[in-house]
């Protein structure tokens, strides 16, 4: 076959069946079969019975939700400080609130683990608070960056506008600044909020033995419980496929590698 | 006046929160301390043991042979398939495109657990191969390097591959020598983003790395679980190694920017 540009896409895609579809429709043959190979849907009946994995699935929204709006409500004000400061250096001052990122995530919890340990003396003692502290310090950069980069690319026309015509700077903020920002807003609550339900590392490295939904895979993996883990995955994949459309994130989700890059 | 005021205590306030445990961390890797809080003198008997201990320094090394080795086959699968999905015809793009989007917004958890059903439960491939976790590493990065080229091949300006050809270079000559060199910076920050989610993974390599191998995050976070203290400071002066070699790579891409004078390279380390 002569070369063209055309079959440069044949291996990738290729690569793309095998490592990203075949993995997931595996999922779908382990999540409704058991031991045996027989096909059951009793995974799917048990999730949504079992008073403790629904009992995780509320507590893994419940920090989720607390997360994301500590997240927003710290990231919101320095993305808006930052982009409306008229400082000359922004994109320093901006490095400074993203490069955490760049630093290995298990030792900076390990840091701050350190911190909470010498305030609150034992951390089994406060598992949410610790659990939304933590997710907010790991987090907290993905938020701020979508929200920056929103408002910085705001017309700063529209604002005088807004101002000229007599509205006052609180008015301005919320009718014109606010409405304006909140793709931005959307983009940073889809790169919080679902990690905060999965990420459940944060959790056990904080000594905290609640349990989020992350976790429940986790512990089907340590227990070779290939149909419950997959069960638990498959459920996971539909709400972040639902978020996804919700928010209608999908064509920004590039967010998370514009974020760290 | 007092909002002016305000706006900055609130910037440094949040700044505070994101850099004073790492700060502490870095002071405290310098004493002899075992637990924060109680000063002891200065020490650099932390930063002889992360260096001396076979452990420490094997785990460090096979992280970062993983972070490059996976990077580098990422990029190349990302970008010939940028490449390939672009001038495909839409069904076959489209079809690259939204598999592509799948490992960006799944779950890490969710990703890493599900190679590790295909390859290490269904297809019986033993995770001493390293072959499910230099996979998953490629399945985490290739989309991103995908993404991250795609934009330059956009921009690019076609026609000159046209006159390649024209002009009687074969399309291999032309895709080397025209395509890539115009897309090279799509290719250089794929491959940096693609080591940067490399290093900062914990849950693909947790589900499928070899018992006996670990990368820095399933090092600490098993780390954390032991008493071993030793081990434990040792840590502290990884995480201070670490930071200090970030801030020089941040530095440095500023000044190389603004000598550049364009305020966008700053931001793309």
């Amino acid at each position: 076959m002569r070369f063209s540009r055309k079959t440069l896409g044949i291996p990738y895609a290729i690569f793309l069946i095998i490592f990203v579809a075949a993995p997931l429709l595996v999922l779908f043959y382990y999540a409704f079969t058991n031991g045996q190979g027989q096909f059951t849907i009793s995974n799917f009946v048990h999730f949504f019975t079992d008073p403790n994995t629904l009992g995780t699935l509320f507590y893994s929204f419940a920090i989720a939700l607390v997360t994301t709006t500590v997240c927003l409500l710290l990231a919101y004000p320095v993305a808006y400080f930052l982009a409306t400061s008229g400082i000359k250096q922004q994109s320093v001052f901006l490095m400074l609130f993203v490069m955490p990122m760049w630093i290995n995530f298990s030792l900076r919890i390990t840091a701050l683990k350190e911190i909470l340990n010498l305030l609150e003396g034992n951390l089994a003692m406060h598992p949410f608070l610790n659990a939304v502290i933590g997710m907010t310090y790991d987090f907290m950069p993905f938020m701020i960056l979508p929200i920056y980069t929103t408002i910085s690319r705001l017309d700063g026309a529209l604002r005088e506008a807004a101002m000229d015509l007599g509205a006052n700077s609180a008015q301005t903020f919320l009718r014109v600044t606010l409405p304006l920002s909140l793709p931005g807003v959307i983009s940073g609550v889809s790169m919080v909020f679902l990690p905060a339900m999965t990420n459940y590392v944060v959790l056990d490295m904080l000594y905290n033995s609640t349990y989020i939904m992350g976790s429940l895979i986790g512990s089907y993996f340590a227990a070779y419980n290939w149909h419950g883990g997959s069960m638990i995955s498959l459920i996971l994949l539909a709400m972040i496929c639902i978020f996804t459309l919700l928010t209608g994130s999908g064509d920004e989700s590039q967010a998370r590698g514009g974020a760290l890059l | 006046m007092v909002w002016k005021y305000f706006r900055r205590a609130f910037l440094i306030a949040v700044l505070a929160f994101l850099y004073l445990p790492i700060l502490v961390l870095a002071v405290y890797s310098f004493t002899s301390s075992t637990n924060i809080g109680a000063i002891r003198g200065f020490s650099l008997h932390n930063y002889v043991t992360l260096f001396t201990t076979p452990e420490l320094t094997g785990m460090i090394a096979g992280t970062i042979a993983l972070a490059l080795g996976a990077a580098a086959i990422a990029t190349v699968l990302g970008t010939i398939g940028a490449i390939g999905a672009f001038y495909s015809r839409k069904r076959a793009s489209d079809f690259i495109s939204t598999l592509n989007q799948i490992p960006v917004i799944n779950a890490d958890v969710v990703t890493g657990f599900s190679i590790c059903v295909l390859l290490v439960v269904v297809l019986h491939v033993s995770k001493d191969s390293y072959i499910p976790l230099v996979a998953g590493h490629v399945t985490l990065c290739a989309p991103f390097v995908f993404l991250s080229v795609m934009p330059r091949i956009r921009q690019m300006d076609s026609s000159i591959y046209e006159a390649a050809l024209d002009l009687g270079a074969t399309p291999f000559t032309a895709l080397m020598e025209v395509v890539i060199p115009q897309i090279i910076p799509g290719i250089v920050s794929g491959f940096a983003l693609a080591v940067t989610l490399s290093l900062d993974d914990y849950f693909i390599a947790m589900y499928t790395k070899p018992a006996t191998f670990d990368t820095i995050s399933t090092y600490v976070v098993n780390a954390t679980k032991g008493a071993q203290t030793t081990i434990k400071t040792a840590l502290w002066a990884l995480s201070t190694v670490i930071f200090f070699i970030v801030v020089l790579i941040v530095v440095a891409s500023n000044i190389r920017a603004m000598r550049r004078g364009d305020g966008e390279g700053g931001r793309r380390a």
